[in-house]
Formats: C-alpha cells, structure tokens, sequence
C-alpha cells in the first residue's frame, strides 16, 4: 500500500514522458543519490570506497557502454577491454603531452578516441551480423592489445607498456585520496548515466532497438542502417573509453595493455546478461553483482574455514567463482534472460500490490 | 461501398518491370498505374509475385527492367530509404514489427524520418528534443485514437494478439504520414469481425487523409467491396486490370484461379 | 636456402593449421546438428586433455585412460545438452552462444576444481622430432609428430564425412540442423540425436586435447585454442566438415607466413590478431565462408 500510483495522474504527455513517472519513484532515487554523493564519502572508509565502490562505478559505466551497442542496438561486442584500454591509454597521453590540459578534457578525449576507434571496428557490422560480429570484434580486441604493447609511444617507451597515471587536478584541487577519486568517478558515471537515459528513451533510442529487432524493416521505414549502427558504436565505445580513463586514473593508478584482456571483455559482458541486457539500470546492478561477489564468495569460504578449521585454499575459491558465474549465466539465460533488472522490476509489480496478492 | 474521395491523376506508375531471383522470374514485363486517393488491389493466386511487386515499388527489391514513376520522378532503382522519404509507407506480410518495443515506441518510430533533432541534443533533452519528441507524440496518439488502440499503448508489442499487432503496424506506416500506402494482406489471418474493422480503418484512411492505397488481399469479397480498381497478377505476369466488376468476370483470371493448365 | 627455409615454414603452418582443424570439427559438428555454435568446444577440449593426462599420470593404462575418458565426455555431452540446450531451445541462437560461454566457465572452473591446475606435459609415443630423411637430404625441418597429428585429423575427418552423409543417423543429424520443428515432424528423435552428437563432439574434443597436448602441453591456455578456430570456422562455413579442414589450412599457413615475412616489418607477434583480420576480410566479402550456406533475408 506504500507503493501506489492511485490518484497520480498525467495530464500531459510531458508528465508521461518523464523518467520516474511515480513519486515513490523518485523519492526513493534522491535518497540514493543523497546516500551516494553525501553520506557515503563522509562514512565509507578506505577500504569500501578504493576497492569496491570506485570499481563497482567505473565497470558500471562499462556495463552502460556495452548495453547501449549489444543491449540497445543489438550489436555484440567482445572488444570492450579494447576500448577501454584506448580511452585509459590516450587520456594518459593528453595529459602527458599537452601542457595544462584538464583532467576532464583529457577523459573526454580519450574517450572520443576510443570512439573513433569503436566507428572503425564496427564498420564491419554494416555487413555482418550476430556471432560473426562478435569474431570481427575480437579481432579489434587482439589488436588493439598488440598496437599498445608494440608502439611504445603509447606509453611513453616504457618498459612492457606500463603507465602511471598522473596526479589530477581540479581548480587548484588535488584528488588523490579515495574519498575524491570516488566523487569524482561518481560524479561523472551519474551524467553520463543520465544521459544515456534520455538518449535511449528518444528517437535514437528507438532507431537502436529498431535495428536490433528487425533491420530490414528499419531501413524499409527510413532509419538509415549504416548511421545508427556506427553512432553506435561511437556512443558505446566513448563510455568504455571514459570508463577505461577512470580505470586507470581513479582506481588502479598503474596500468598495463594487460589488463585489458579477453577476460575483462567477457566480465562486462556477463554484467549486462546478469544485470539485464538493455536496461540502464541493470548495467548497475550487474556491475554490482560481478563486483561484490568474489568477495561474497571469499567472506563465506574463510566463515567457513574458521568455523570447520578447514583450508579452503584460494584456487578453489577461484575455480568456485569460475562454475557460479558460469552457472548463473546459464541459469539467467534460461530463468529471466532480461536479468536483475526484470527481476526487478517485478518485485516493484508485486509491491505495487502489496499487501493484496493480485 | 466505395469511397467518395475524387480520384486524380496516376501518381505511381509501374513500367515494364521484370524481377528474378537466380533461375526463378518473379515478375515479367508487369506495367500498371495507381491514381492518387484511389484503392488499388493486387489478388493474384499464390506464388503469383504479388508481394515481390510491392517490395520493387517501395524500393526492397531493385528489378533487372523497367522503372518505377513516382510524383514525377522516374527512377529504376529506388532503394527504401528515399522511397520512405517521398512518401511511401507500407506494412508487410509477416509483420514486420519491433518485437522489443512497446506500441508506443514502434508508432513513434514511423516518424522517424520527420525528426530532425540529433543524438547530443536528445541525450541533453531539455530543450529542442524535449519539444520535438512531445509534438510527434501528440501525432502519433491521433494515429493511436484513429485506430482505437489506445489501451495497448504502453504493452510491448510481441504480447500482443496477432490482430492487434496488424493494427499497430498499419498504426505505424500511418504516423509517417504518406501519400501512398501500400499494404501487404493487411487481413490475413482475421475472423470476420477484425476484417470488418480493418476495412473500416483502410476506407477511413482513403476518406479522412485522402492516403492513396495499394493492397494485396486473398479475401474476394473484401476486394469487391473496397478497391477502385483491381490487377490481376499470375505467375509474375499480369493477366487483368480493370474495375472489381470487370476483372471478375474476367474468363482469365477465372482460369487462373481454378488452376487451369497453362 | 631461401625456398628450404620457405617449405618449412609453409609446411609448419600447414601443419599447425591442421590442430586448429581438429578443433574447428568439433565446432562445426555441433553446428550442423543443433545450430548451436558451441563456444565451449575449446573447454570441452581441456576438460578431455586433462582428464586423460590425470589418469594416466595417476597409474592408469594408456587405453583404459582413453576410454574412461571419452565415456565421460559422452556423459558430459548429455548433460550439457539436458541442463543447458533444452530448456533453451525455442531461444534466438545469440541467446545459446552466451550460454555456452557460461558452459566454457563452468568447465574451466570445474576441469582445474577436479584435477588441480599445474600443466602437465603428455607423450603419445610419437616423438617430436625432425623427420630424418628429410632434414638430412633436403635441409627441410618437419617434426614427425606433425605428421601423425594430420595423419589422425585426416582419418578424423574421412570418417565423419562418411558418417554424415552415408548413414541414417548422419542424414537425421543433418535434418535436425536444417529445421528441428520439420525433423520433429518427420519423426526424428531429436533428443537422441543430439545427445549423439555432442557425444561425438567429445570425442572431437578429446583428440583434439591429445593432440594439442604433446605439442603444448596440458594447461589452461589450451581453453584458448577454442578462440583460434573461429576465424577458421569463418572461412570454411560453421556447417561444412571440409570447410573447417581447408580452412585451418589456410589459417595455419598464413599465419606462420605472415609472422615469418610480414613480421619483421611491424615488430612482430602479429600471431596473435593476424588470423582474425583475414576472417575479418572474409567475412566483408564472403559471409558464409568457402563452403557454407548464402543466407538470405527476405521481409
């Protein structure tokens, strides 16, 4: 009975079209983000903020850039990494090389270039669809891998390609305690989050789905195939590049082309099928899965082991994460393949309801 | 009952056209024309070519001869993107909807090609792509009341029943506001009371919008009833044309009908 | 000299193309009976490697070893069909790929679970060697065991190709992967077959894993393998046996090839993509590959 929308009508379709239609709704949205941008810094201590929320954040907005090519527009990918790694990378060499250039100017231009790297990888979708796709962006991954590695330029010739991100400042301020690396990584996963909503509830939100759903029917009704596709793509690959950036300025600090690996590629990717494919807040609560249950699993086996005196030792920890993830993909797939996010929002159905059964 | 719309002068006009694909002749040396606010009929039996007309016409198919005239302009390889640009919707056999998108949202992409805001202002909103997308709703819930579907609205449309689903996609093809609409068995599949209201929708659009119409149809007696004018496709071939009088009467398209040896 | 120098490195290419192979079939089998295109395969082939190289290290006999083995790939066969493919039968194929790349995870995880994750080197009685004669007489560099591997592939192949288009139950795995409501129909056992085939697969797999195991050992990076036959399957078309031989042919030379000749000009390792951007070419003008099926759309 809490969660009723009975007497909120709309009178105007400006009032249908907003984002959180019903006032729990949006009650419920401020108060996360009076907890995320207010009472968290102030609580969180070191540990939460550097090693599970900044991350959580960052591959959030990951999640967001690969659920807006394979979720939205129904393009996989399984170069994510790879355009993270541009966006890390170039930010990296913005800031290197361009006397006074702005923290933020630098994570922009890396993404963009992450996304002119993401337009000419995707070229090839203009013909291919599906898994083959998915070949094509594989080979975007293994070369763009080898490039960083073999260019030394790329790293400013250090030894094995490492780079150290440098110390950001803004407006005289330096960030570089994790209260301020997460406000900021906050800061900029929200607007762009916010801008992603709007964009997939508006017509190039539509012209996506469109071709996700049916193409030749989307081109026979006058959506052009080959823009929607390659903005895409530019789109996708801006937020995995801006994420990488934040990869490697906000969270590691030091970073090699090797840590944006296959691996990192096929993580993202079971966060949107986990989380929900094609659903904003369901990047969130994918990346939130992923990220917090390694450390479920590790808190529960070391319970365990206190309580039995037995050794569980790391690697069958590690191989247990391998078999649940696995698992629960399948299990996902087969269950609810749209993922937390439908679970979701059948729990707010059900709540709607409450305490009556139907 | 026909309608009462005054029809002009022939605003598409087929010419010659021939399609195969491989070894198989789809069409052959097929010449017709459509007066503007007319309803036109394509029957033909099956096989006949009459699905693979309407894709020449909207640009899906590019013929190995002949031309296509449409508004004046004379073209023999019309692609679909200019073709929904001159003004040309059409709706398709096996419903060619966005399964994963609400009524809603698949209506409001037949306006797509009206739109005109681009990505970074829609993903900023406020502003030019606040306005923008709130005045083609307003379009496109009259399109929604025309076709009395408003309960739907907000249902993703593959739950929907199949009636239904043909409904949204005439919905769609009508919110792109075209002047020629080209229907591919808009009844198929539907009892005798969702017929009747297509062809109340199909003689409503004719008269309120003055659409021009052409149809592919199975059901004789819908043809009778609704079309200015009929052609008659067989084996790629067209054997008549003319008034629903004339052509039923038509000893050849009896014959084609009944299935008598070539 | 230089043209020695060049037979060896084509043939080494070659010959590398025809592991590749051996796993692409794997692939390709699955594909032609249940138009699942099986993202596993190459965890498939690690789980069999390592199970073998376990009980064999563990005492067991060289042949009860092998047939212990590939009893259990075929019991994993029919799991994975029971557990994953059923339930998600009706689902868009994109939708069974990323199941599969779940499985892949599962067996990983599962593989090093049961048998640990040290690599493990194998011997199959063949050693790895140059062949004698022709080091000696022609300065040409072949490993023998490269020989036996495409000596195996090569039976490998004849009898699946038999199998498929020969047999009853080859030309009832066929029409199940054509249309399964229209095999159904007909009155094919569509559990069965697919239980067979993902039988077969495994045992694929498993000689495949034997294979790759005495050139680069039994270890984790062998899941990887899996990722190599996709631009192979590309080029020969998922559904086509030969397609999947001549295609790891063609990979396996150009990539040694161009590793040898191209190489040097761009700082090397260009192995590692180098396969992926001729499928990538491929796939822009020749979709379905060298053998598969055009596909068309129709509205």
């Amino acid at each position: 009975m809490l969660y009723r929308e009975a007497g909120q009508f709309k009178t105007s379709y400006a009032a249908d079209q907003q984002i959180f239609p019903i006032l729990q709704d949006r009650i419920g949205v401020i108060a996360v983000l009076v907890l995320a941008f207010v009472v968290v810094p102030l609580v969180a201590d070191q540990y939460w903020l550097g090693a599970i929320l900044t991350p959580f954040l960052i591959f959030s907005l990951a999640a967001l850039g690969l659920n807006i090519l394979t979720g939205y527009a129904g393009q996989l990918s399984l170069g994510t990494a790879a355009f993270m790694a541009v966006g890390a990378f170039m930010a990296y060499n913005f800031q290197l090389r361009i006397p006074g250039m702005p923290i933020i100017g630098s994570f922009i231009l890396g993404g963009l270039c992450a996304a002119a790297v993401g337009i000419v990888f995707g070229l090839p979708s203009l013909r291919i669809k599906g898994f083959y796709l998915a070949v094509a962006t594989l080979a975007c991954q293994f070369f763009v891998l080898w490039a960083l590695q073999r260019f030394g330029w790329f790293s400013n010739y250090s030894s094995s390609g490492v780079i150290t991100a440098q110390k950001m400042v803004i407006l005289g301020y330096e960030l570089d305690s994790p209260q301020a690396k997460y406000l900021l990584t906050l800061f900029v996963v929200a607007g762009l989050a916010l801008l992603a909503k709007n964009l997939v509830r508006s017509e190039t939100g539509r012209a996506f789905m469109a071709v996700r759903d049916m193409d030749v029917a989307a081109g026979v009704i006058g959506i052009p195939l080959m823009q929607t596709k390659l903005l895409a793509f530019a789109i996708s690959s801006f937020y995995c590049g801006v994420a990488g950036a934040l990869f490697a300025f906000c969270y590691l600090g030091t970073v090699e082309p090797e840590a944006f690996n296959l691996d990192l590629s096929f993580r993202v990717l079971f966060m949107i099928i986990i989380g929900g494919v094609g659903s904003i807040l369901g990047s969130f609560l994918g990346a939130g899965f992923i990220t917090l249950f390694p450390i479920f699993l590790s808190v529960v086996s070391q319970t365990i082991s206190h309580a039995t005196g037995m050794e569980i030792s790391h690697a069958i920890v590690s191989n247990l994460e391998l078999i649940i993830f696995g698992a629960l993909i399948i299990f996902f797939l087969i269950v609810e393949p749209h993922g937390l996010a439908r679970l979701w929002q059948i729990g707010k159905e059900k709540l709607r309801l409450w305490p009556f059964p139907h | 009952m026909q309608s009462q719309r005054k029809i002009g002068a022939p605003v598409l006009v087929v010419e010659g056209v021939s399609l195969s694909f491989g070894g198989v002749k789809a069409l052959q040396d097929v010449s017709f024309d459509v007066r503007k606010h007319e309803v036109r009929a394509i029957i033909g039996p099956n096989g006949a070519g009459k699905s693979s007309m309407l894709n020449v016409i909207n640009g899906v198919y590019h013929p190995q001869q002949g031309r296509i005239t449409f508004k004046g302009e004379t073209r023999s390889d019309m692609n679909s993107h200019e073709a929904a640009a001159m003004g040309i919707a059409r709706t398709f056999q096996n419903i060619a909807l966005f399964k994963g998108m609400t009524v809603l949202d698949n209506i409001m992409t037949g306006r797509n090609l009206k739109m005109r805001t681009n990505f970074l202002q829609q993903a900023i909103w406020i502003g030019p792509a606040k306005r923008e997308e709130l005045e083609h709703r307003r379009k496109v819930e009259e399109v929604i009341d025309f076709l009395e579907i408003q309960h739907v609205r907000k249902t993703p449309v593959g739950r929907l029943p199949y009636g239904l689903q043909k409904r949204v996609e005439l919905a769609r093809a009508l919110a792109a506001e075209p002047e020629v609409l080209l229907l591919d068995e808009p009844m198929a599949g539907m009892n005798m009371e969702e017929k009747q209201d297509m062809c109340r929708f199909i003689l409503d659009v004719n008269d309120q919008y003055g659409t021009t119409i052409a149809l592919i149809e199975h059901d004789m007696g819908v043809v009778m009833d609704i079309s200015d004018r009929v052609v008659v496709l067989d084996y790629g071939r067209k054997i008549a044309d003319g008034t629903p009088d004339e052509v039923r009467g038509d000893q050849k398209v009896i014959d084609a009908y009944l299935g008598v040896a070539h | 000299m230089e043209l020695a120098f060049f037979i060896e490195v084509l043939a080494g290419g070659l010959l590398a193309g025809v592991m590749y192979s051996l796993v692409a079939l794997g692939f390709v089998l699955i594909y032609k009976a249940s138009g699942v295109f099986n993202f596993a395969q190459g965890a498939m082939v690690f789980f069999a490697a390592l199970t073998f190289v376990s009980l064999v290290e563990r005492g067991w006999n060289f042949w009860l070893a092998l047939v212990v083995t590939l009893a259990v790939m075929v019991v994993l066969g029919l799991a994975i069909e029971k557990v994953v493919l059923r339930p998600l039968v009706n689902q868009a194929p994109i939708t069974l790929f990323m199941a599969t790349i779940g499985l892949t995870f599962v067996l990983e995880g599962l593989s090093q679970l049961v048998w640990g994750s040290q690599p493990h080197g194998l011997e199959l009685g063949v050693p790895d060697v140059p062949i004698e004669w022709l080091s000696q007489k022609a300065n040409i560099n072949i490993s023998q065991f490269d020989l036996f591997a495409s000596a195996v592939a090569g039976t490998l192949v004849a009898v699946l190709a038999l199998f498929f288009q020969k047999t009853r139950i080859g030309r009832a795995l066929r029409a199940v992967a054509d249309d399964h409501q229209a095999a159904l129909a007909v009155g094919i056992p569509l559990k069965q077959i697919w239980g067979i085939v993902w039988a077969v697969a495994g045992f694929v797999a498993l000689v495949a894993g034997l294979m790759w195991g005495v050139r680069n050992g039994i270890q984790y990076a062998l899941t990887f393998v899996a990722l190599k036959a996709l631009p192979v399957l590309i080029l020969g078309g998922f559904e086509s046996i030969a397609g999947a031989i001549i295609g790891g042919l063609i990979i396996g030379a150009s990539e040694k090839l161009a590793e040898v000749y191209l190489g040097p000009y761009v700082g090397g390792g260009i192995e590692g993509w180098f396969a992926y951007v001729i499928a990538l070419v491929f796939l822009l003008f020749r979709p379905q590959g060298l053998f598969g099926e055009k596909i068309i759309e129709r509205v």
